[in-house]
């Protein structure tokens, strides 16, 4: 069978919605797209502790730290378990990792804000957490089977965390008018980086047209973004926060909210490293990685020790 | 009787908040979640307790007034869950002391003749007997892996053993409630402890420092300074913006 007979059988199952799993053959620029995608993910989770682990010392009751400790060690598990899926096919974990560390990887630009008052780990939990479920929501069906059946579990914490954060807002909004004041603070800062978080238009999206006949992707970056303000300019109503776009409004045509105009200049600076907390965060994640390198190198001497303890006694038994 | 829970509880909130600052910065993701685990099971006893306290004491106060709203010299806990987190090996060498401690501690206090104490330690005793597992594991690791991470860890040994002490000496508090039968004898419980002790570091190829010095106080307020900057931190929004719901 010729490489174009693969392609063709590749691209029936897709539209044929059978799932395509690690063992089936794949063209190269697919598996690599994935691995691209998946691996950025992972790394958003990890790099995602950062801001909100932040706040774990000064969770301002015990309620509130056992909820954000659960959710920050959700996020290392989500990690671990994105990694696992890009190891199906054939990345290796520590590589990615490298990646990530020398800056060669992206990670969600928006872990490179930083979180500046409590509100803000209600704010993540609602619109960072609201707009990642906007977008996995859709991973559950995308074409790569151990990469929807992850999505699966993690929508189902992530949607936990959202709801959540946006108690946590509740709280907030609905305290004393510092806490009000803070909620207002934390939206006012958080909203246009997470409609950011969706990416570029439609028009300047490099990876999308691919992406969509592949079925990784099955709707539009605008399509996400349009739904996720549908959905959360009620919310913020609700909290009696204002949302800081003094273009936005319901059009009764379209039967959606429009709104005001994306800082794509914004967006490009801090995806190319210039955010308030970029080199903070690599930096953290560096020095984790570096200060923990003697403690895995232990953690391995040790296995390879007790494997050979194991083997040594059954040599000594063969040689008598 | 709420004096000894809050000597409880203050060990596991201040010993969970230690390991809370771990969080995002561990040698490993799987670490990382391991030790949040511990954290949030502590946490969760904490809580259990100072709503036990809340209740005993009738005041209308509830598990946050006890955590956010005393002063340093008002918590109960022992100096070695204050320490700081150090290296890693520091922070296993801490936790795997106070492991031995506490699993055998919880185990004995299941036999307590305070019914709820005891249905609190039989619940408890399945958390720290993880913990336990998982820091003599990684006691192991240590000592038995490389040149390195052996000398790190006889290090934080030496440097935390002076906080062992404390740990089985009996304050008022604990020898009136053992001539009750509600806490247990801490002076036996010493051997079963020590027995633990001496059989993991030995497995790990490390020594305990002879006769040396003890540190105490905790138990009755005395702390070391770390505690004051703990509070600081964790107290802040309770401090800053007094009565409010979180």
């Amino acid at each position: 069978m010729t490489s174009l007979n693969f392609e063709a059988i590749f691209q029936s199952k897709i539209d044929d919605e059978v799932k395509i799993e690690p063992k089936d053959w794949m063209p190269d620029a697919y598996r690599k797209t994935l691995i691209r995608q998946i691996s950025q993910h992972a790394h958003s989770e990890i790099v995602g502790m950062l801001p909100e682990g932040n706040w774990i010392t000064r969770a301002p009751s015990l309620r509130r730290k056992l909820i954000l400790l659960a959710k920050v060690q959700d996020e290392a598990g989500h990690g671990l378990y994105l990694y696992s899926a890009a190891e199906t096919l054939g990345a290796d974990r520590d590589d990615l990792v490298q990646q990530l560390l020398t800056g060669k990887a992206k990670y969600s630009s928006i872990f490179n804000y930083p979180t500046l008052n409590w509100a803000d780990i209600g704010a993540i939990g609602w619109l960072v957490d609201g707009a990642a479920i906007t977008n996995q929501v859709m991973l559950t069906r995308t074409s790569y089977g151990p990469y929807a059946r992850a999505m699966v579990r993690i929508c189902k914490e992530e949607s936990f965390h959202q709801r959540q954060g946006y108690e946590l807002m509740m709280a907030m909004a609905f305290g004393s008018p510092e806490q009000k004041a803070m909620a207002q603070d934390s939206l006012n800062r958080w909203w246009w980086p997470a409609l950011m978080m969706f990416g570029p238009h439609d028009s300047d999206s490099p990876h999308s047209d691919q992406a969509l006949k592949w079925k990784i992707k099955r709707k539009s970056n605008d399509e996400l973004r349009q739904n996720f303000v549908d959905v959360t300019v009620p919310q913020a109503e609700y909290l009696g926060l204002t949302v800081p776009d003094p273009d936005l409004r319901w059009n009764e045509e379209r039967g959606h909210y429009d709104f005001g105009k994306i800082n794509w200049d914004e967006f490009w600076s801090v995806v190319k490293g210039n955010g308030p907390c970029n080199r903070q965060r690599i930096q953290a994640r560096t020095k984790a990685y570096e200060d923990g390198a003697w403690v895995r190198e232990a953690a391995m001497a040790h296995a390879e020790k007790k494997e050979q303890r194991k083997m040594q006694p059954e040599a000594a038994s063969k040689a008598a | 009787m709420t004096k000894y829970l809050l000597q409880l509880a203050d060990n596991a909130l201040i010993l969970g908040h230690r390991l809370g600052e771990w969080c995002g910065h561990a040698p490993e993701m799987e670490l990382d979640m391991a030790l949040t685990n511990i954290a949030l099971d502590l946490t969760g006893q904490a809580r259990s307790l100072y709503q036990r306290v809340a209740e005993l004491e009738g005041l209308g106060k509830d598990e946050d007034d006890y955590a956010y709203l005393r002063d340093a010299w008002e918590f109960r806990n022992v100096l070695l869950v204050e320490q700081p987190n150090g290296d890693f090996a520091y922070t296993i060498v801490r936790q795997f002391i106070f492991d031995a401690y506490n699993y055998y501690l919880h185990r004995a206090l299941t036999q307590s003749k305070d019914e709820w104490l005891a249905g609190f330690a039989a619940k408890s005793l399945k958390e720290i007997t993880y913990h336990l597992r998982f820091s003599s594991e990684w006691m192991l690791r240590l000592g038995d892996g490389t040149e390195v991470s052996h000398a790190k860890l006889q290090a934080a040994i030496e440097n935390l053993w002076n906080y062992t002490g404390e740990l089985t000496k009996p304050n008022e508090v604990e020898q009136a409630l053992t001539v009750q039968g509600i806490c247990p004898n801490l002076t036996q419980l010493k051997t079963e402890i020590e027995a633990k002790m001496t059989e993991v570091l030995a497995a790990a190829n490390v020594t305990a420092p002879v006769g040396a010095w003890m540190q105490s106080g905790g138990k009755d307020g005395s702390h070391s300074e770390h505690l004051g900057f703990i509070l600081a931190e964790m107290q802040f929004l309770q401090r800053a913006y007094p009565g409010l719901e979180w």
